[in-house]
């Protein structure tokens, strides 16, 4: 009997493999940064299933009978870019009924055929942090999301289950953004009090839980909001902190050591003044560019050296877009800046990539060019830190989702009449 | 006494020396915006004022001057169309002074009235290679007032000014109704400046004559851009609001210049047709309202149809505060436009349409010494600006 079902099995299985053997893809001859080691001038990429099957230096890697080989001879191809915080696929957060949020998700509200996200794929990048706004202290819960060819939000999520995983992470902010009337706190003093009010009650709501041990008629009634936080209390689901000015970035880091959860902290604008703090925090830092200072007071200090200086005192440091604060389509030239006032070029091409996936807990899938990792990278025409570069091909798990040789994709990149028929968010900085 | 007499004189002598250096700029490439690029080119500087520029082979650097060495050099560079100065770093209240807001139609309003010399925009601007701006009142009036064109270096309007009554800057298109509540329609808009040109041709009429109304303010600045003394810029974005403004200047016969025109690739041979030079938007200015369908690409097909074209930072209202011109160029130059055109545009082109070339826009005997030294191509992202000299003043990389 079980002779027979392995044999049933292999009947099924082989024109499945077979069908698996026709899929594998094979980009060689281009100079391959894997992010997680040494650039490879000439170098093999290998793409099966969706994953990266092989990657190494020509002459090094078998390629596999039958498999489609491109030939990419003079481009150089990098993982997908991963960018931390952004406002593309016109989701929405809380709203102004309270300064607090927890249980709002910004996954119910993402519009999967949004043109952001085309936007986003012409710039290179592969997975982004989705955040509703910084008006509020707490906004909402923020959705990591793959830039999957998808017809629904779930088929763009990292995780299969959104009721049962963590899809996301929650959206925090301080310093002036979140200030207003009633309900909204009016001061620093007042917010910080605020935040720690609502997580002395998450930890109460846990203890609660707890103590319930499994008894259902123990437990306290569901609070979805509550539940939230205990994930956060759990450092199952992290907090994206936008923050500036100094001071602000150390109340954050006050209050993620406090209640003891995972801290990203975003913007970061002033954080050259206080990059030893945060390296002896031990907390990352997803920083932006702006081409000017100022537009706001808390933004009149930053410095493009902010990547550089954090890169010094050892902070793990990534760059984000807060799309349509700057423009995903030149993401890469965010690294090209933070190179030009002194980040090391490693550095900066791992705040593109892997380290932005660390602040989002898919490291294991995305960020670097490994075999078994998602096969999420881009083919571009040069240097990826020189304004000649065009991101030529962006590949999302061995699907081609950007191809700037075709006309309507191009588009896209360029921008021209009635390409682009969304809204961009603003209001967030 | 004696030596302390001495000491003063040497003293005296280096003071003011320092204030007149006479400079030398040394670099592998040498854009002088005038004629092809040098290779290892040589600028000489005395009393603010370019002695020569040329090929290190056909110039010597006589003895006493202070050499500055660089990769490239260019001229200081132009930021055709910006608020800086008017609209400050911090986008309070305080600092806003673009934008009027009792009345949308003010060309009364004078840019050196406004301007803030020190302002830090200014400053950042200037450590990134812009000499020269022309900036004042800001897009989203029918008319929000005058712009001026001052240096980036000096710390009063008196002295950075170097033309102070430029152009009028006008809006066309929805964005004014967002300001205003008259006009509440694009059509109102154009119906308002119409009524205000053909009472302004009225009014120059009635001066010439006999019984000379008292004076107006707005409709004596009219009447200048009605008789050419000053230039209208007319900030229009879509295709339909750039034939309102060519409509309007057939209608009224003032000069013109297009600012921002995000849609003029749909309506090129027409502006070409008007022959009026464009301002273009910054390349990534963002995809909503007028600049809605705005194309990296623009700025090359611009300069394909042979429109004088130049660059601008445009108006920001939230952050970043600012654009850099040479960004934008460089953006515009990795989408097709022509390199050289790009530094065309940066220079020259833009002087030539600010009407300023007298004084700026190449390295040529008597201009003045504004000069960018770099450490590599000026459009790479990762190329340093080192040094800027303005006036013949080195005013960043001592």
């Amino acid at each position: 009997m079980k002779r027979i079902l392995i044999a049933c099995l292999c009947f099924i299985l082989f024109p499945l493999l077979l069908f698996a053997q026709q899929e594998t893809t094979v980009f060689q001859g281009a100079k391959i940064i894997p992010i997680s080691g040494d650039p490879i001038d000439s170098g093999v990429l290998v793409v099966q299933d969706g994953t990266i099957e092989a990657i190494g230096a020509k002459g090094e890697i078998d390629i596999p009978d039958g498999a489609n080989v491109v030939d990419a001879t003079g481009k150089v191809i990098m993982p997908g870019l991963v960018d931390t915080h952004s406002h593309i696929g016109e989701g929405s957060g809380g709203d102004r009924s309270s300064a607090m949020h927890p249980d709002v998700r910004i996954m119910d509200t993402i519009d999967p055929r949004s043109d952001s996200f085309k936007k986003a794929l012409a710039g290179g990048i592969t997975s982004v942090n989705v955040m509703p706004g910084s008006g509020h202290l707490m906004s909402g819960q923020t959705v990591y999301l793959k830039l999957r060819d998808a017809n629904t939000v779930e088929d763009m999520l990292f995780v299969d289950d959104p009721g049962e995983d963590i899809a996301g992470g929650l959206k925090m902010a301080n310093g002036t953004n979140p200030i207003g009337d009633g309900p909204f706190p009016g001061t620093r003093g007042k917010s910080a009090a605020m935040v720690r009010e609502l997580f002395i009650k998450a930890q109460e709501y846990k203890q609660k839980v707890e103590s319930a041990d499994g008894d259902e008629e123990k437990m306290p009634s569901r609070d979805i909001g509550m539940e939230t936080l205990i994930e956060v209390l759990d450092g199952e689901r992290i907090v994206h902190n936008h923050t500036h000015r100094h001071d602000d970035i150390l109340t954050a880091i006050r209050l993620s050591k406090e209640f003891g959860y995972r801290l990203v902290l975003h913007h970061v604008s002033e954080a050259w003044k206080v990059a030893d703090e945060i390296a002896e925090a031990d907390v990352p830092a997803s920083i932006i560019v702006l081409d000017s200072p100022g537009g706001k007071m808390e933004a009149v200090d930053i410095k493009y050296k902010n990547g550089a200086v954090l890169e010094d005192a050892g902070v793990t440091v990534g760059y984000h877009t807060d799309d349509g604060i700057t423009d995903s389509r030149v993401f890469l030239r965010s690294a090209a800046f933070g190179v030009r006032a002194g980040m090391s070029r490693e550095a900066a091409l791992r705040a593109l990539t892997i380290a932005n996936a660390k602040m989002m807990d898919i490291e294991e899938r995305v960020g670097t060019l490994e075999e078994g990792k998602d096969a999420d990278f881009i083919i571009l025409s040069g240097d990826p830190l020189s304004v000649y570069t065009h991101v030529e091909e962006t590949w999302v798990e061995g699907k081609k989702r950007f191809d700037r040789s075709n006309p309507k994709d191009k588009d896209y990149a360029t921008g021209g009449y009635d390409v682009y028929r969304g809204n961009i968010h603003l209001h967030d900085h | 006494m004696i030596r302390k007499t001495i000491f003063t004189t040497l003293f005296l002598a280096l003071f003011v020396g320092s204030g007149m250096a006479q400079i030398a700029v040394k670099a592998d490439t040498l854009y002088t915006m005038n004629g092809s690029a040098i290779t290892d080119g040589v600028v000489l500087v005395q009393d603010g004022k370019i002695e020569a520029a040329g090929s290190a082979a056909d110039i010597q650097i006589p003895d006493g001057y202070e050499v500055h060495e660089a990769v490239v050099a260019t001229p200081g560079l132009i930021d055709a169309h910006s608020v800086v100065g008017l609209a400050g770093i911090y986008n309070q209240d305080s600092d806003q002074d673009q934008l009027e807001e009792s009345n949308a139609f003010q060309p009364e309003l004078r840019a050196i009235d406004a301007y803030n010399a020190r302002e830090e925009l200014v400053k950042f601007l200037m450590n990134k290679g812009i000499t020269t701006i022309h900036t004042g009142h800001g897009p989203g009036a029918l008319a929000s007032g005058q712009t001026m064109i001052a240096k980036t270096s000096y710390n009063t309007v008196e002295e950075a000014v170097i033309d102070s009554a430029t152009m009028v800057a006008f809006t066309l298109g929805s964005g004014v109704s967002r300001n205003y509540s008259t006009p509440g329609t694009t059509a109102k808009g154009v119906a308002m400046l119409r009524q205000n040109f053909i009472k302004a041709q009225e009014y120059a009429e009635k001066m010439d004559g006999e019984n000379a109304p008292s004076i107006d303010l707005k409709m004596e600045v009219m009447a200048d851009v009605l008789n050419g003394d000053i230039t209208a810029l007319i900030t229009a974005q879509t295709a339909q609001d750039i034939l309102t403004a060519i409509r309007l200047q057939e209608e009224f016969g003032f000069e013109m210049i297009l600012d921002g025109a995000a849609e003029a690739y749909l309506v090129m041979d027409k502006i070409k047709e008007a022959g009026v030079p464009i301002i273009i938007h910054p390349t990534l200015v963002r995809t909503y309202g007028g600049t809605q369908n705005a194309s990296f690409e623009t700025a090359g097909k611009v300069q394909e149809a042979g429109i004088p074209m130049a660059f601008q930072s445009g108006y920001e209202g939230y952050v970043p505060k600012t654009r850099v011109v040479l960004y934008e160029a460089a953006l515009a130059t990795a989408n097709g436009l022509d390199r050289d055109a790009a530094l065309r545009a940066l220079t020259i082109d833009a002087a030539e349409i600010l009407g300023i070339t007298q004084q700026v826009g190449s390295l040529e005997e008597g201009k003045d010494a504004d000069i960018v030294l770099y450490d590599g191509d000026p459009f790479e992202y990762t190329t340093h600006i080192e040094k800027v000299i303005i006036d013949g003043k080195l005013v960043k990389g001592e």
